[in-house]
């Protein structure tokens, strides 16, 4: 059955469902030059890169991976390319160890990755964890029974699925993406997993582009990011 | 229904292969009449089998200088990364068309149920650097094959393709002529 949440307004977590929420510091912003660690052709962007903790050198690798592309898929927008994140293997090896330190005594039964970037970070976090992984897909690429949210895009809307019993009401459930740019996508992931009665612990992305407020759109639903970076 | 590979001694048959086989879930008529969908999300669903599946991976290709590790859009990026992170290898998104960000090279491929076009970053490899392609499963072979000419055309060497899954009346195996294949299941 479809629901349709298109304007994706996330109704308050029950209290009983409603996790302690992780605690974030204020971060202060540095600049960080993008290294030319590679041979890809990339434009040298200066940037403001506010880090999850100063002292974490882990995150300022993980920040200067990130390939920023200019004006792609249009005009204006500045899309943050995590594949050279994924060329560096220190680099992506911390991604994943700063997920599992923050989220492996937190009985996550469940790891949600979002099509299809969802599925490069989520699977190592979920083996780590030795919790199930179930991927949220776009529509017709599930073969079984799936459940479907559809939720807006900036034109138009776009629809996500998941299996029916996948996941089970009591799992504990982490939702990972690459990216929260808007939060509409993250969302429908959210809105689909509390559909079948579990609890989603946290959001987690590498990248947050907080001018799109996409934080502000999942409301009392946590949100962990490793990085905060501008997007035009 | 998916049986693991038999080996020439029945003795070492890894154990670790019946648990993955009966995770497959096979389901009819998707996309089309007539075909039978090697399910893998069932895998995905039981830690230890998903644990498993990726360690016999893991452990047949560490130490063995594969510097890459390329995965095909979708499923190849749930099994590919994990093995690329275990064994210090990069991973490398083969990904559908304008997906990609920047300078891509593309090759177009018939599969089993279509038409489609792979494509891969200008610069993700370099000249000489030894690669393992990942995917869920080979049916005809057209994906990898399609993988293999990207990989191949930038200059890299593709030591072995991996997946979970072969058919192998689709004969997938032959269409990669020279490039071995390495699967923990098949399925008929």
């Amino acid at each position: 059955m479809l629901h349709t949440s298109l304007y994706c307004r996330l109704s308050p977590s029950p209290s009983h469902l409603r996790s302690l929420v992780l605690s974030s510091r204020p971060f202060p912003s540095v600049s960080v030059r993008t290294s030319p660690t590679l041979s890809l052709r990339r434009t040298r962007v200066n940037r403001s890169i506010a880090m999850a903790t100063t002292e974490d050198s882990r995150i300022e690798r993980i920040a200067s991976s990130i390939r920023v592309i200019p004006n792609w898929p249009k005009p204006g927008v500045m899309f943050q390319d995590i594949t050279t994140l994924l060329l560096d293997p220190q680099a992506f090896k911390d991604s994943i160890d700063l997920f599992v330190e923050r989220y492996k005594d937190k009985d996550i039964t469940v790891v949600a990755g979002v099509e299809a970037r969802g599925f490069i970070f989520g699977p190592p976090i979920a083996l780590a964890m030795g919790a199930k992984f179930v991927p949220m897909r776009k529509p017709k690429k599930l073969p079984g029974e799936v459940i479907s949210e559809e939720y807006s895009l900036e034109y138009g809307t776009d629809v996500m699925e998941m299996h029916v019993g996948a996941v089970q009401p009591g799992d504990r459930v982490l939702v990972i993406d690459d990216l929260i740019a808007t939060g509409g996508t993250l969302c429908a992931a959210i809105r689909l997993i509390e559909r079948v009665g579990a609890e989603v612990v946290e959001s987690a992305c590498v990248i947050e582009l907080p001018e799109l407020k996409g934080r502000e759109k999942l409301g009392d639903r946590p949100l962990f990011v490793l990085i905060k970076a501008k997007g035009v | 229904m998916a049986a693991p590979i038999e080996e020439k001694d029945q003795t070492t048959q890894d154990p670790r292969k019946e648990g993955i086989a009966s995770s497959i879930r096979v389901v009819p008529h998707v996309p089309k009449g007539g075909i039978m969908f090697q399910d893998i999300t069932p895998l995905l669903l039981d830690p230890k089998v998903f644990k498993d599946t990726v360690d016999l991976f893991i452990e047949r290709y560490t130490g063995k200088d594969i510097s890459a590790v390329a995965g095909i859009e979708a499923r190849g990026f749930i099994f590919g990364p994990p093995i690329a992170l275990a064994i210090g290898a990069k991973f490398i998104p083969l990904r559908k068309p304008r997906k990609l960000p920047g300078e891509v090279i593309s090759e177009a491929y018939v599969l089993e149920y279509g038409r489609d076009c792979l494509e891969m970053h200008v610069g993700a490899v370099q000249q000489g650097e030894h690669v393992l392609v990942v995917d869920d499963l080979i049916a005809t072979g057209g994906t990898l094959c399609a993988a293999i000419s990207l990989l191949e055309r930038a200059g890299a060497k593709v030591v072995e393709c991996a997946c979970v899954i072969e058919l192998p009346e689709l004969k997938g195996r032959e269409r990669l002529k020279d490039t071995p294949l390495y699967v923990l299941v098949e399925s008929h």
